[in-house]
């Protein structure tokens, strides 16, 4: 202390002295050094050291939400997730509610789906929409490749009309002058003579026109936002499509007289309503059947509806080979079952794999816990070493080994046990996969092992001989129960490792060898159903988060022991 | 464990039997590994010994494969890809695992078995779950294809493993230590740096090791998040394997396995020296 002038009892705050003069002068609650109620004291010490924890955590919590769980959580999302056709086709799903599911729609859903065409075909929307629904109904993807090449085409007879009436009709300005909102074009106006790098203002409707010409106006307004981002054109610049003047002639015929906004607009529309009803009107739904007439099958509508919910069970009722059809869930075709087999086959070969473990790790497990600890450890590089050892290094050791030109079946043509025509097939199937992976997952087996045997008194084994238990028996009734524990400690960590495993079935497992990963991965990166993968992806997950949990309830978590 | 001298025919016979099954399984351990050493020098583009080299004949040697390796460009990038991600992946998680896992290890931690579980959720999913979420993600956020996005994936990767040996070597350390070095007027920063990393530095270190590891040998993320740009020394051997399998292979496969060594060797002396500095006989 620096002042050194003051004496024991002159010193104010926190001090034993002080509280215990406090302490005696009270007689209320028991007083903490600073004279605050202990009890308070002591709360708020806990707080303050919680609060410290959960600061030292936070950062690491954060990055792990972050790079992590927010990854997972993505998948669970996208295995249900099903925005796509809502978001395309948003005019055909709303006319489709009224559709009575078994005939061909009637003229109002080909309309919507005109201009929901247009539009995905300006965005190149209409091919993902394909393959997405071609996962349910094979053809639908060349059906919306061929329908997209054609539908820009759909309502020219009404253009050719529309334009001979008046040919200012083919003007953009006269369009922009019909169907934008004053604001807007004064808007647009101010930044063309700017000439900014900024982006044009989002085009608005005129809210008088929309309510006169909905079918055309809510077309109109989805065309000039739609060239406005994906061509950064202008509105003010492009002829519309052909279909907008269909639906305008279809608008004014069953508009009665016009309204006064827009006969004061300036654009010769009363010219136009008064020809309208004499024009001769092509049939939509005819036009589509001319480029494929696939869309007179309920088949394909029945699906666009049966998949236009934001989000659907599609995917997981596909990875338990069922699948969604208009007319309720039904199992897939016999010959496209697949997933049933794979899940089987995984679980399978996983018991064997967590099988041969058990039999090859518990003798070295036993050995090297009963061993003096100088040989145990030497020993015990053995079984570290593969451990350390890169996964694609015992892979490729692996597929040296077993290829038929390999080692192995040099070896025993060598000594005479094969004959050279019949080397064994051991790679590229089950034999292959199991093989590989029981090497790769021994020492996942030994150790858990290796440390609960450590744990078993010797002399229990003595005393059991001692009482006349045979060697046999003195195992059989002591020893074994008392390793338990480390088998299924080492069997469920074996286990979650199998299942989940994707690079050596993908190497050594040929087609009869591999996982429900390798499937996963093929959704991903090839087939591109990403969709199907997150569902597979996500049984896969909470198959192992079961069995993780049973880990937890028999080992805990916190006695995962790494390299002994 | 020695035969007794009293033993019968039938015990000698079990008691030599077993040494021979787990000398057998040794050998099922050991073999692969040891096996691709000596085809790595092979001088023929095969997979298996030639004649020459069961002859011993030197010709049928050579250093060929590992020529091969040290100019052949792919495997250059993919070596050089290697190292600049591990390491940078390795000190992500190292600095935020020990930050965390000395957190865990205070007296009061709300919430910890969630914490604990979530903090070690990467090693138990498996790893195609993690890279399928992973690349759906990343792709969204534009993290996909880059060489920072595959450096989270491994630091994720890799954080379990400094949790796990972190807290391990915590629940040794003496807590009195630190409240002592307050007492002689330290702070908490100068506690730190000064009594507690040192006496947890090798299980820091060998959190270190694990996490270096775990990204130098990943592949299956890295797969899936990475792109042309990140090809890592796991993946071109993953490429090779799959499609046109060539003798290169052994040679880095032979590289690794000296490298495993090495790391292996660095962790025994960790944790004798961790023994020795709390205090505990070596085993």
């Amino acid at each position: 202390m620096s002042d050194a002038v003051a004496g024991p009892d002159q010193f104010t705050g926190a001090t034993p002295d002080n509280a215990l003069r406090n302490a005696e002068r009270a007689d209320g609650p028991m007083l903490a050094a600073d004279g605050r109620p202990l009890k308070a004291s002591l709360a708020r010490s806990l707080r303050r050291s919680k609060l410290r924890a959960l600061l030292l955590i936070a950062p690491l919590l954060l990055f792990i939400l972050l790079t992590f769980i927010a990854p997972i959580a993505d998948m669970l999302f996208r295995s249900v997730e099903n925005q796509i056709v809502s978001e395309t086709l948003p005019r055909t799903v709303i006319a489709l509610d009224k559709w009575d599911g078994e005939t061909v729609p009637g003229e109002p859903v080909f309309l919507a789906l005109v201009g929901d065409l247009n539009i995905a075909v300006e965005r190149k929307a209409h091919t993902r929409l394909g393959s997405r629904l071609n996962y349910e109904t094979t053809g639908i993807s060349s059906l919306f490749r061929k329908t997209g090449r054609g539908v820009d085409e759909i309502g020219e007879t009404a253009m050719e009309q529309v334009i001979g009436v008046n040919a200012l009709w083919e003007e953009p300005a006269t369009w922009v002058a019909l169907m934008a909102d004053p604001d807007w074009i004064e808007a647009q106006a101010e930044w063309a003579a700017e000439e900014t790098e900024r982006a044009e203002p989002r085009f608005r409707l005129n809210g008088a026109v929309e309510e006169a010409l909905p079918l055309s106006a809510d077309l109109y307004r989805a065309f000039a936002r739609t060239i406005q981002v994906e061509d950064e054109d202008s509105p003010t610049e492009e002829e519309p499509w052909p279909v907008i003047y269909r639906a305008l002639v279809q608008d004014l015929a069953a508009l009665g007289p016009l309204p006064e906004e827009l006969a004061a607009s300036g654009v010769p529309i009363a010219s136009l309503e008064e020809a309208a009803g004499g024009f001769l009107m092509e049939d939509v739904s005819a036009a589509f059947l001319d480029i494929d007439e696939d869309w007179a099958d309920p088949e394909v509508w029945g699906t666009i509806e049966a998949f236009s919910d934001p989000y659907t069970a599609g995917y997981f009722l596909g990875a338990i080979d069922r699948q969604l059809t208009p007319q309720g869930i039904e199992r897939q075709p016999e010959n496209q079952r697949v997933y049933g087999t794979l899940f089987l086959r995984t679980l399978w070969m996983s018991l064997l794999i967590t099988g041969s473990c058990i039999l090859l790790g518990y003798p070295i497990a036993w050995l090297l816990a009963n061993l003096p600890v100088r040989t145990a450890n030497l020993l015990m590089i053995l079984v570290l070493l593969p451990f350390w050892t890169s996964l694609l290094v015992r892979t490729s050791a692996w597929k040296v080994l077993l290829q038929q030109q390999g080692v192995i079946n040099d070896i025993l043509v060598w000594s005479g046990i094969l004959n050279d025509a019949n080397r064994l097939v051991m790679i590229n199937n089950a034999t292959g996969t199991v093989i590989a992976m029981t090497h790769i997952l021994l020492p996942f087996m030994i150790l858990p092992l290796y440390s609960v045997m450590k744990t078993i008194d010797p002399s229990y084994l003595r005393a059991a001989k001692s009482l006349g238990a045979t060697n046999g028996t003195a195992f059989w009734r002591v020893y074994f129960p008392l390793s338990v524990p480390g088998i299924g400690a080492g069997s469920i960590l074996v286990f979650i490792l199998a299942i989940g495993y994707y690079i050596t079935p993908e190497l050594v497992g040929g087609t009869k060898g591999v996982f429900i990963s390798n499937r996963i991965a093929y959704h991903i990166s090839t087939s591109l159903n990403w969709g199907l993968a997150a569902a597979l992806g996500s049984i896969l997950l909470a198959l192992v988060l079961l069995l993780y949990w049973l880990y937890d309830r028999i080992v805990g978590i916190d006695n995962v022991k790494l390299g002994g | 464990m020695a035969l007794a001298p009293y033993a019968t025919t039938g015990q000698r016979i079990w008691y030599y039997g077993f040494r021979v099954i787990c000398g057998l399984i040794f050998f099922f351990l050991i073999a692969p590994i040891l096996v691709i050493i000596p085809l790595s020098f092979n001088a023929q583009d095969f997979f298996t010994f030639t004649p020459k080299m069961l002859a011993l004949d030197p010709e049928g040697y050579s250093l060929k494969h590992y020529r091969d390796f040290f100019t052949s460009n792919d495997w250059q990038q993919a070596m050089w890809n290697s190292l600049k991600i591990a390491p940078a992946a390795t000190l992500i998680s190292v600095s935020l695992g020990t930050l965390a896992a000395i957190g865990l290890s205070q007296s009061h931690v709300p919430f910890r078995g969630a914490i604990m579980a979530i903090l070690i959720s990467p090693m138990i999913v498996p790893l195609i779950i993690s890279a399928a979420g992973m690349y759906f993600f990343y792709s969204r956020i534009g993290l996909q294809g880059t060489y920072f996005g595959v450096v989270l994936a491994h630091a994720a990767l890799g954080i379990p493993f400094v949790i796990i040996t972190v807290t391990a070597t915590l629940i040794g350390f003496d807590r009195s230590l630190t409240r002592a070095a307050a007492n002689l007027g330290a702070g908490p920063v100068r506690t730190f740096f000064k009594v507690q990393m040192p006496l947890i530095l090798p299980g820091v270190v060998s959190g270190g090791l694990f996490a270096f590891i775990t990204s130098f040998d990943e592949v299956v993320v890295v797969l899936f998040v990475g792109s042309a740009g990140q090809t890592t020394l796991p993946w071109q051997m993953f490429t090779g394997l799959r499609e046109q399998i060539s003798p290169t292979i052994l040679a880095v496969a032979t590289l690794l396995v000296g490298i495993s060594i090495l790391l292996l060797a660095m962790l025994e002396v960790l944790r004798r020296r961790s023994e020795r500095l709390r205090g505990l006989s070596p085993s």
